[in-house]
């Protein structure tokens, strides 16, 4: 009898989680929690101002405060070649500000001590002297005439873009909007900077050994791969005496993909004390300093057929990249994926173009629970799609339907290949859930007694799960993964994979996938991340990949040690391998069926009784390179209510519907799609970073940049369709971002729509109250980008 | 040399005593003193709660008080929930529910919880989000953790044990 796979936690059993019962107990191991013999603890000064020559630093009061150890400035650093670092995106990147600061917060010295009390103290007392430049917080004033060149020191940067790139058909797109009888539809859209800030904020450990020379980082990261091969290139050190760890981490939402420089100097102090560094960063360091997202103005033209059809898009984006260009993306790619915009919908032509530009504020460019600027896309693409609708007076949902993709795959108008997806099914199942048809007379009827209710609609297929890695590499490094699998001899096992979880539960999943395969209970198979010397090369977990590729390669890699076991089932059978059949955790005889072993036979087998010529032992591994990105589609629908007099709107109700093809653990699909809803809420409803004409960051702790509590998040109501993957191995596709993707336009349409009988067609995010009542005062567009001196 | 005061204080049922300097928080003393890494630090300006524990019974944000202050009182940390060998309600209905992702909130979720149930063990959902609403989650959007407290309550109200889990 073959297993019941639920009950031995397999694909599709609502596993509870292996992780809990560390975290529950207060027993995670974060990094603030390791405490090495002999550390010492690192604190950074960080620059107060934006954009300023430096003419002096004064350490001297620093080094004479008892338990300070080394002070180490930029100059310092210099001597060890570190002033500069690399970037992902093939920029420079300060480490310790040497010729100037380029934007408030950047480090400029580190100290380091007994303990972070004395190290704070010794911060305080250096002196800096600064020598302002006008500070440039927006691309218009980058580009404007004479502005100060932010990049001086770059040879042969005479102005301050970092960037452009085009893709598309130029020719036809113009071609299309020259025929007169198209409708042509024009929006601008900001998307405003926004910060990731899990609750645990950066943080290292490095601990040289100078006797066996191996170094030892404990970090927050969720690349520890990359980051080990990284460090072995920049500081030029033997990477096979490099050990990452990346233990329990506290959410990462892509802030912890980058390399950051006090990473860089507390690796160093730890070579020159020859002891163990550690830092922790605090809560205004992260949100001033560590990589942002988005900070992108979009403008978008489509030509629109009189019967509702899109013929052709003309796109334009500019980013505001910070004071160095260190966006974390594939090489190929300057704004990420941002070319998947309008990827789920039939468009012949289109034309996208896009700038970067240095400015005086952090870099980043991280994708913030996101695949690269594909959060940008999607929320530009649906907001756009609302507009056209309204302009050539078409239904909302109508309008998505009829320029819908119906035959896979599909090569979309900038190059992916759409591969599935049941479009029509998903949108049907979320109007109904909102009651989309009975919405139109409740709007009506509420306006009558000075309501406003409005609805917004955002459906959107992301292509999740980089590589494949003819396409997608970082810093060179394919984007593929990596999964090993050690069965022991009573049938227990190990798995090693190259991904990290900050919270997504994969020591869970990922053994739900290798009972899947072999049938062994998930409670007996261990799952062990983010220890570069006991897991295979792995790209990491961002980008929602961590399923598409390592739990692919986690399919492969028992599949081949399934393939092995058969030999050993044939031997112990006593029948040829052509003979033995498999069933979840058991082979048989074909012609014999009650005649079987387990797997756990078989694994026994391995160590005690192998056949002559076969090799001992039941292990393997696996890379997987995905043939293509999996294409999960959402729909997310919203209605709102607005109150006419504040401006203040409140979520009604929140339907979600989610292809994500087959779920391993429906619960932990739940679980992210509930945290991606919060956090497309949070930058919808009030989330904010922004600057002062000074480059003073405003948003520069929690009680400024207000992340929503469970007071404010509505409640999110969930369903499924299923459309497998047709070539991930299980047919699973990335979900973790989707509702942080998709979600925040669905709130804003909502909001929009609720005005826009009042001719209002665009609010910035976040729909402040103030904004809202701003659109319903005036009835017009209230825009969020910052305003320009002599505004 | 700083001055060093002494402080006494019981810590999860147990009575501790330390020499610390004055201007040490209290989530340093929990966490570098008595080596109770449970409670964590988010932020700088008391709002993330991450550092939540019970202080004299009362959910306290410990990153915003001193140790000193702590010299006779009663603190109750992550470590003080449930027994070795049994969870305590807040406990079991966070693992039932899927009520944490990273788990870096959940302590001070837990606490806060813990603090709340005993007050009003049968809360609306209304007044379980409110009584959380000082604590920040990333991950969690929040759903599953109103549904832990809901049972916790349930399993409160059923079984009789405290929220804070059966001592001994
Ligand atoms: S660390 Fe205490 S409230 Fe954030
Ligand atoms: S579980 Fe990660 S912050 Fe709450």
């Amino acid at each position: 009898m073959a297993l019941d796979e639920i009950q031995i936690g397999g694909l599709g059993a609502r596993r509870k989680r292996v992780e809990d019962a560390r975290f529950i107990r207060g027993k995670g191991n974060y990094i603030d929690d390791f405490k090495l013999p002999g550390m010492l603890h690192m604190e950074t000064l960080r620059s107060p101002i934006a954009h300023a020559r430096i003419t002096s630093i004064d350490t001297s009061k620093a080094w004479m405060t008892p338990g300070v150890h080394m002070v180490i400035t930029g100059d310092m650093a210099a001597q060890h070649n570190l002033a500069w670092m690399p970037t992902l995106s093939y920029d420079t990147q300060a480490v310790l500000a040497t010729d100037k600061v380029r934007f408030q917060g950047q480090e400029i010295c580190c100290v380091v001590a007994d303990d972070p009390y004395i190290a704070k103290d010794a911060c305080e007392v250096i002196v800096v002297e600064y020598d302002p430049l006008p500070p440039i917080v927006n691309p218009k004033q980058a580009l404007a005439p004479g502005a100060p060149i932010i990049r001086d020191d770059k040879a042969g940067q005479t102005n301050n873009i970092c960037y452009t790139w085009e893709v598309g058909d130029k020719e036809n797109t113009e071609r299309v909007f020259a025929d007169e009888s198209m409708q042509v539809v024009s929006q601008d859209i900001f998307y405003p900077r926004t910060h990731p800030c899990p609750i645990e904020n950066m943080a290292i450990i490095s601990d040289y050994n100078s006797a066996t020379g191996k170094l030892t980082i404990y970090l927050t990261t969720q690349a520890p791969h990359i980051i080990r091969t990284a460090v072995a290139l920049v500081a030029e050190l033997p990477e096979h005496m490099i050990r990452v760890i990346a233990p329990d981490l506290g959410g990462g939402f892509g802030n912890k993909v980058p390399v950051y420089p006090s990473y860089v100097i507390a690796i160093l102090a730890s070579i020159l004390l020859t002891r163990p560094v550690k830092w922790i960063e605090d809560k205004t360091g992260n949100l001033i300093s560590t990589g942002y997202a988005r900070d992108m103005y979009f403008h978008c033209d489509a030509a629109i057929r009189k019967d509702g059809k899109i013929q052709a898009v003309r796109v334009h984006a500019d980013t505001d990249n910070g004071g160095f260009f260190s966006d974390a993306q594939p090489t190929k790619f300057k704004i990420g994926l941002f070319h998947s915009i309008f990827g789920c919908y039939d468009v012949p032509y289109g034309y996208l173009t896009a700038q970067g530009h240095y400015t005086n504020k952090a870099p980043g460019g991280v994708a913030y629970r996101c695949s690269f600027r594909i959060t940008e896309s999607m929320f530009f693409q649906e907001r756009f799609m609302q507009t056209c609708a309204y302009e050539i007076g078409m239904d909302q949902a109508e309008f998505r339907r009829v320029n819908f993709i119906r035959e896979f795959p599909h090569r979309t108008t900038f190059g992916f290949l759409v591969d599935s997806g049941d479009y029509d099914k998903c949108l049907d199942l979320a109007l109904d859930k909102i009651d989309y048809d009975g919405f139109k007379a409740r709007q009506d009827a509420a306006r009558k007694q000075g309501r406003l209710l409005g609805l917004g609609l955002s459906c959107m297929s992301e292509p999740l799960g980089a590589g494949n890695s003819r396409e997608y590499d970082i810093i060179g490094i394919k984007m593929f993964d990596s999964a090993e699998l050690r069965v022991h001899p009573s049938g227990k096992a190990v798995l090693k994979i190259g991904s990290k979880t900050q919270g997504q539960g994969h020591e869970t999943t990922f053994a739900q996938i290798v009972t899947h395969e072999l049938g062994i209970p998930a409670d007996d198979i261990l799952v062990q991340h983010g220890d570069t010397d006991n897991t295979p090369f792995g790209m990491g977990t961002y980008a929602s990949r961590s399923t598409p590729t390592a739990g692919a390669a986690t399919a492969m890699v028992a599949r081949k040690v399934r393939a092995k076991a058969k030999k050993l089932a044939a031997h112990l059978l006593e029948v040829s391998e052509e003979d033995v059949e498999w069933e979840l955790g058991r082979f048989y005889v074909r012609s014999a069926p009650n005649r079987g072993v387990t797997i756990t036979d078989c694994a026994f087998a391995a160590y005690t009784n192998m056949p002559d010529g076969l090799e001992p032992g039941l292990e393997n591994n696996a890379y997987y390179d995905p043939p293509n990105m999996t294409w999960p589609f959402d729909v997310y629908v919203t209605t709102v209510e607005v109150d006419p007099e504040t401006g203040e709107w409140d979520v009604l109700k929140f339907v979600g519907v989610d292809d994500c093809g087959v779920r391993i653990n429906p619960m932990i699909v739940e679980g992210q799609l509930h945290g991606g809803l919060a956090e497309a809420f949070a930058m919808a409803y009030h989330q904010m970073i922004t600057f002062d004409s000074q480059g003073n960051c405003i948003g520069s702790n929690y009680m400024d940049y207000m992340i929503p509590t469970a007071w404010e998040t509505p409640h999110f109501e969930l369903y499924e369709v299923v459309t497998p993957s047709p070539h991930h191995p299980i047919g699973c596709k990335g979900i973790g971002e989707c509702g942080c993707v998709g979600g925040p336009a669905a709130f804003v349409n909502a909001v929009v729509d609720a005005v826009a009988h009042l001719g209002v067609r665009n609010i910035d995010m976040p729909c402040l109250s103030s904004r809202v009542w701003e659109a319903i005062k005036y009835k017009k567009d209230v825009s969020g980008t910052p305003p320009l001196p002599g505004q | 040399m700083p001055e060093f005061r002494t402080v006494q204080c019981v810590v999860n049922d147990e009575p501790r005593e330390a020499e610390i300097e004055p201007r040490l928080l209290l989530v340093h003393f929990i966490r570098e003193v008595l080596g109770l890494t449970g409670t964590h630090l988010g932020c700088d300006t008391t709002s993330c709660g991450a550092c939540t524990v019970l202080f004299d019974g009362l959910p306290v944000k410990s990153c915003t008080v001193l140790g000193v202050q702590a010299d006779g009182h009663d603190i109750v940390t992550v470590e003080g929930l449930g027994s070795p060998s049994e969870l305590s309600p807040v406990q079991e209905g966070f693992h039932e529910e899927h009520g944490l992702q990273c788990g870096f909130c959940t302590p001070g979720m837990m606490l806060t919880a813990t603090g709340f149930l005993e007050e009003n063990p049968n809360p609306t959902e209304e007044e379980i989000r409110w009584a959380l609403s000082g604590n920040n989650c990333r991950c969690t959007g929040y759903m599953n953790i109103v549904k832990a407290v809901q049972w916790a309550a349930k399993k409160m109200a059923t079984s009789g044990i405290s929220a804070r889990g059966a001592r001994g």
